[in-house]
């Protein structure tokens, strides 16, 4: 399986990272390692564009400072190469 | 980038600390219990089991959310799929779940509407897509996903949206701890508590079990140091006889947790009893739609009833998920049961120990 299909079905527990780059309303656009997606945001407190979130079934769960997410970033990328075959 | 007070010390040293910590401890031998999917997926990939002084043993529980849905369960959702009109949808592993007498793999074969999506949105998105067709989402999850359910159900409501329903499968966690610890056939000394169901709850719904039941919970990170530095954090508890809620994941869990997560939820959704596989039925352990919202429940609005389990006699999934047994003590592991032909969910699900275990060659 390759990182694309991973990305789209991800285990049903796991959460990513993300960074919020636009606001439409209640839907985001959001970066996942160089990916576009949309999340939602209604389930986070006054979300601004440049923030992290912690994105789950499509959902903005939480939100976190830049320098966490980084790292966390970095360990999704090699559970991504480990585990689905890149 | 500067040292962040949430990030965990490094391997090494956390190490040398959980021997230290297990030497003071004595010849006691010290079961730990990690209850999510995440968690098992992390503990093979990294190895750490096998780091761990001989007498810590890190278990897994029933934290795999696809793993502990009831056979019953899958039976009725096949039943739902092969209605006429019907799509059904939910998360891709529960697609391959076998259940009594089929899957939502096997109906789909022979020509039902199964879709896996990513988010309930997707079938949200499905059922305004196609007015003509009832979309029906199987809600499988813990805490961190059910508050996105809820979202979905009330946008469904608000939209007067009125072909799509949804079979509400979702547990609590808090409340399986509880069962296992009353059950009293698995010695738990410690639990390292899930990550990203903590982020809903807050760690402070872990305080009446660490209270009443006298053992240490860490809530901990998914990266190996995270893991560790929760183990080590247990271990220090019991060093100094302390039974605390600690949080070790302090990047996104916070002792209130998403209190707009919560709402979310409490305003659709209310507790009901709830069977699990492998640990029977546990008192307020599941969601259920609420009265006013009874007209989105699939099983109801369709009359589908539950029929009676056929489990397969030799799947001990149910003594994994208890963390009574390790996979390869059970006589389908690895011979009859693979990924490749799984006979329970333990070993369809990536999140699953059976699956953790064949994959990572513990055997």
């Amino acid at each position: 399986m390759g990182r694309s299909a991973s990305v789209r079905n991800p285990p049903v527990c796991l959460s990513i990272p993300a960074r919020i780059v636009a606001v439409d309303g209640v839907t985001a656009t959001v970066d996942v390692m160089g990916n576009r997606r949309e999340a939602d945001l209604s389930l986070v407190d006054e979300p601004q564009i440049g923030d992290y979130v912690l994105l789950h079934a499509g959902f903005a769960i939480e939100k976190m400072t830049a320098e966490d997410a980084a790292e966390t970033l970095q360990l999704w990328e090699e559970i991504a190469r480990v585990d689905f075959g890149e | 980038m500067s040292t962040s007070a949430s990030k965990a010390r490094p391997a090494d040293e956390l190490l040398a600390l959980i021997r230290e910590q297990a030497e003071r401890l004595g010849d006691r031998s010290i079961r730990l219990m990690e209850v999510c999917g995440t968690h098992t997926m992390a503990l093979f990939r990294s190895g750490i089991r096998a780091l761990l002084p001989a007498n810590v043993k890190l278990l897994s529980g029933p934290g795999c959310p696809v793993c502990v849905t009831p056979m019953g369960m899958v039976d009725a959702a096949v039943e739902v799929a092969r209605q006429p009109g019907v799509a059904i949808a939910t998360f891709g592993d529960m697609v391959r779940v076998p259940g009594s007498r089929s899957s939502l793999e096997r109906a789909k074969a022979e020509g039902a509407d199964v879709r896996i999506v990513y988010s309930p949105l997707d079938a949200l998105k499905l059922a305004e897509a196609e007015p003509g067709r009832r979309v029906v989402f199987f809600a499988i999850g813990f805490e961190t996903t059910s508050p996105t359910v809820a979202a979905t159900v009330a946008y469904a409501r608000d939209r007067g949206l009125a072909n799509l329903l949804f079979i509400p499968a979702h547990k609590l966690i808090p409340p399986a701890m509880v069962a296992l610890l009353e059950a009293g056939d698995v010695a738990i000394d410690g639990f390292l508590c899930p990550g990203h169901v903590s982020v809903t709850t807050g760690s402070a719904v872990f305080e009446p079990i660490a209270a009443r039941y006298r053992v240490p919970c860490v809530v901990a990170g998914f990266e190996p140091e995270d893991i560790l530095e929760g183990v080590a954090m247990l271990l220090g508890q019991m060093v100094e006889e302390r039974t605390e809620v600690e949080i070790q994941y302090k990047r996104w869990v916070s002792p209130e947790g998403n209190r707009k997560a919560r709402e979310r939820i409490d305003e659709v959704f209310q507790t009901a009893d709830a069977a699990w596989r492998g640990l029977g039925t546990i008192p307020g352990s599941g969601l259920e739609l609420r009265p006013e919202l009874s007209g989105l429940d699939a099983l109801a609005v369709l009359g589908i009833d539950v029929p009676p389990e056929l489990e397969n006699p030799g799947c001990s999934c149910g003594d994994v998920l208890r963390g009574l047994i390790e996979p390869p003590q059970c006589p389908l592991f690895a011979d009859a049961c693979t990924p490749a032909t799984p006979i329970g969910p333990c070993m369809v699900s990536t999140e699953g120990s059976c699956a953790a275990y064949y994959k990572y060659g513990e055997r």
